[in-house]
């Protein structure tokens, strides 16, 4: 019983952990740092998976949590390295508009979240109930994310930290989905990261920059 | 066999395609993969008539009256487009718009692109649905860049961020969907996603969490539907592509993704059991038909118009399953058919016209009827058939809707209407001179296949007319189906 509790109160250590990192993302600049936190996302993943997998006695969730390791911690955080080192784009940095008040802003969207999540979170029997409201946060801030940033690859970054609130959301309230299901959102994922990478050469030949600002010509006349 | 056939045909020629490249008999392999998959989406579709609804490979697939006419359809329609598609994209090759290498890729991306549409019908399971909805936005991302222009980058940039964030809020509803679901039917292996055993015991779903599902459903698969104000990629995605690539973007995936809406719809209205998911269908659907035909009027592009013409009528149709019942539903389908068939031929006279022509913008293309015939009057009967005239089978599908509208929701009728006339007026007015306005358009190097044109309109003229016994049950069926 003990164990148990001492797992529950680990589990929303990380979950507070996962949080904190999202909003670290919100006021970082530089895309390097952006992608060291990305990938210590998928490590906080990794571990609370672990500890539900160990908790619960579920043998399917390792096999998911080795997937989160592979993808989310060493394989793409790899491959977006790479892509930046080529695109010669490591020490870029973007103007953020007003820190503070995007900061304001996430926090309305965390108590949204939270409120959103409550009648989720009373009917799950899961352990990990009690996150449900920082993985819906999780989303929101990384959509929030999409939407105020500029250059290409700040946003790519924030499509994957959604996906990897959505995973959160996915073993709070039911111990993961499917395998098969996770394998198909995996590999989606990472056919995603390659096409982008091939995209984002070609907008910087058309365009000469990666910044998105270039990107609005198609408008309604 | 049959269904290892049809999806199996479309994924080994993703794969073959990709090795043939750009070799010359590359445009008839694809024409040919197309037409295998036809026939055996064929011989699929009659076992699922003669013997009842399917459920293949231990329930993981299903086939029933409500999915199997846009299999047909899909690969139908999928076909048509290879055969345009082959000196549609010959010509743009010695246009110099597209290289070797985009024509290999070009090939393979279409075929998977089918693939995962053929996929998302035929799934049972509501996870590998959305798997395959993605695998379909990522595969028309890159057809949609082709010619690596600057505006079709950034028409794709567009259409990846927003359908990216759309389909991830899919994936949170089809969470929440899980979640209700596993705690009626258990965790036992993968039987919690399936949408035949969700089905069987809706009725025992927690109410709020499918509620909330839907919300995000709706959102996240409506984005890919183009329903305002969500529509915003959808007009640049059509525009930017290829012709052969808006043509199935407009007349397939649209469907396909209004398709997962409604599946979703049916689960949730058995679970709440109140009219919600209708009434949000129904203002989505009502909002978007009339933004759609609103914005009609300021365009200039050809494409860019019929890509208008399509969130109009995706905008009704949604609507109509709204409004829900046996005859809002059954106009629905065939609406549903019918707009496709239309929506694809338009998009094949209008991608040659602008290919002539040498511009997509409208002003730049005149005198049709008089330098090219067959091509003149085939975008001008697509516009006729696409306005709802009379003799077309979108004439009877929106005379039904709007009839159902009149007896059960008579204040929607004057936005019908209206919608309907802005529409009428926007189209022919731009159509009206391109067709027969003073000018020529010069042939071009490789005279196009304009078959698939009249066939489309030949059977849009024919379900006007008559709506063979066999088809009709088929939606009185999915019309029961879909409540």
């Amino acid at each position: 019983m003990h164990d148990a509790d001492l797992i529950a109160q680990l589990l929303r250590l990380l979950a507070a952990g996962l949080l904190l990192i999202s909003f670290a993302m919100l006021s970082r600049r530089r895309t390097q740092r952006l992608i060291t936190l990305y990938a210590w996302q998928g490590a906080i993943l990794f571990l609370s998976t672990c500890l539900v997998a160990y908790g619960e006695g579920l043998r399917e969730l390792y096999y998911s949590a080795a997937l989160t390791l592979i993808l989310k911690v060493i394989l793409l955080p790899w491959i977006l390295h790479r892509l930046i080192h080529r695109l010669g784009a490591q020490w870029d940095s973007e103007p953020l508009v007003n820190i503070p008040a995007t900061m304001l802003v996430g926090l309305v969207l965390v108590i949204f979240a939270f409120g959103l999540a409550q009648p989720i979170s009373m009917l799950a029997t899961t352990i990990t109930r009690h996150t449900i409201g920082i993985a819906l946060a999780v989303i929101l801030l990384s959509f929030m994310m999409m939407i105020t940033r500029r250059k290409a690859m700040t946003q790519v970054i924030g499509f994957l930290a959604m996906e990897n609130g959505l995973f959160f959301a996915a073993t709070s309230t039911t111990y993961g989905m499917p395998m098969v299901i996770e394998l198909g959102i995996a590999l989606d994922m990472l056919v995603a990261v390659f096409i982008l990478g091939i995209f984002f050469f070609q907008i910087r030949e058309q365009f000469d920059s990666l910044d998105l600002h270039h990107l609005e010509k198609l408008r309604e006349d | 066999m049959d269904l290892l056939l049809v999806l199996g045909i479309p994924f080994a020629g993703t794969l073959v395609l990709a090795f043939v490249g750009a070799r010359r008999y590359a445009a008839e392999l694809n024409i040919g993969f197309s037409l295998a998959t036809l026939l055996a989406v064929a011989l699929l579709a009659l076992r699922m008539v003669r013997s009842g609804p399917l459920l293949l490979w231990r329930e993981q697939f299903y086939l029933d009256s409500f999915n199997v006419f846009l299999v047909v359809l899909t690969a139908f329609v999928g076909f048509t487009t290879t055969v345009f598609s082959r000196p549609y994209m010959r010509v743009e090759a010695q246009h110099g718009r597209v290289n070797a290498r985009r024509l290999r890729l070009y090939h393979s991306m279409y075929q998977l692109f089918m693939g995962a549409m053929l996929l998302a019908l035929l799934t049972n399971n509501m996870g590998l649905l959305w798997v395959a909805m993605e695998a379909a936005t990522l595969s028309t991302i890159l057809l949609v860049s082709l010619y690596r222009t600057k505006a079709s980058l950034e028409a794709s940039w567009k259409y990846f961020i927003l359908c990216g964030v759309g389909i991830a809020q899919a994936l949170f509803g089809t969470i929440l969907l899980y979640f209700a679901a596993e705690h009626i039917l258990g965790q036992q292996g993968m039987t919690a996603l399936l949408w035949t055993h969700l089905n069987a015991v809706r009725g025992q779903l927690e109410p709020r969490v499918l509620g909330l599902a839907f919300v995000f459903l709706l959102i996240g698969y409506g984005t890919k539907v183009g329903l305002a104000p969500l529509h915003n990629w959808l007009p640049d995605a059509h525009a930017e592509g290829p012709a052969p690539v808006s043509a199935v973007l407009s007349g397939l995936l649209l469907n396909v993704a209004l398709y997962a809406v409604l599946r979703c719809k049916v689960l949730v209205e058995g679970s709440i059991g109140a009219a919600l998911p209708g009434r949000m269908l129904m203002a989505f659907g009502l909002l978007s038909a009339l933004l759609g035909a609103l914005f009609l009027w300021r365009q200039r592009d050809i494409k860019r118009l019929f890509a208008y013409s399509s969130i109009e009528h995706m905008g009704i149709i949604t609507f109509a399953f709204g409004l829900g019942g046996p005859i809002a539903n059954f106009a629905a389908l065939l609406h549903m058919t019918v707009h496709s068939l239309t929506k694809s031929s338009l998009f094949f006279t209008a991608g040659h016209a602008s290919q002539s022509a040498g511009t997509q913008r409208m002003d730049g293309i005149r005198g049709l009827a008089s330098s090219r015939p067959a091509l003149g009057w085939g975008l001008m009967l697509g516009s006729v058939a696409i306005l709802g005239m009379p003799p077309f089978g979108i004439f009877a599908s929106e005379f039904l809707i709007l009839t159902t509208a009149i007896q059960e929701h008579p204040w929607a009728t004057p936005f019908l209407l209206l919608t309907l006339g802005i529409a009428f007026a926007g189209i022919f007015s731009k159509v009206q001179p391109m067709v027969f306005g003073d000018g020529a358009a010069p042939k071009v190097q490789h005279a196009p296949s304009l078959a698939p044109v009249f066939v489309h309109l030949g059977m849009v003229l024919a379900l006007g007319l008559y709506i063979p016994p066999a088809l009709a049950a088929c939606y009185t069926a999915a019309a029961r189906l879909i409540g």
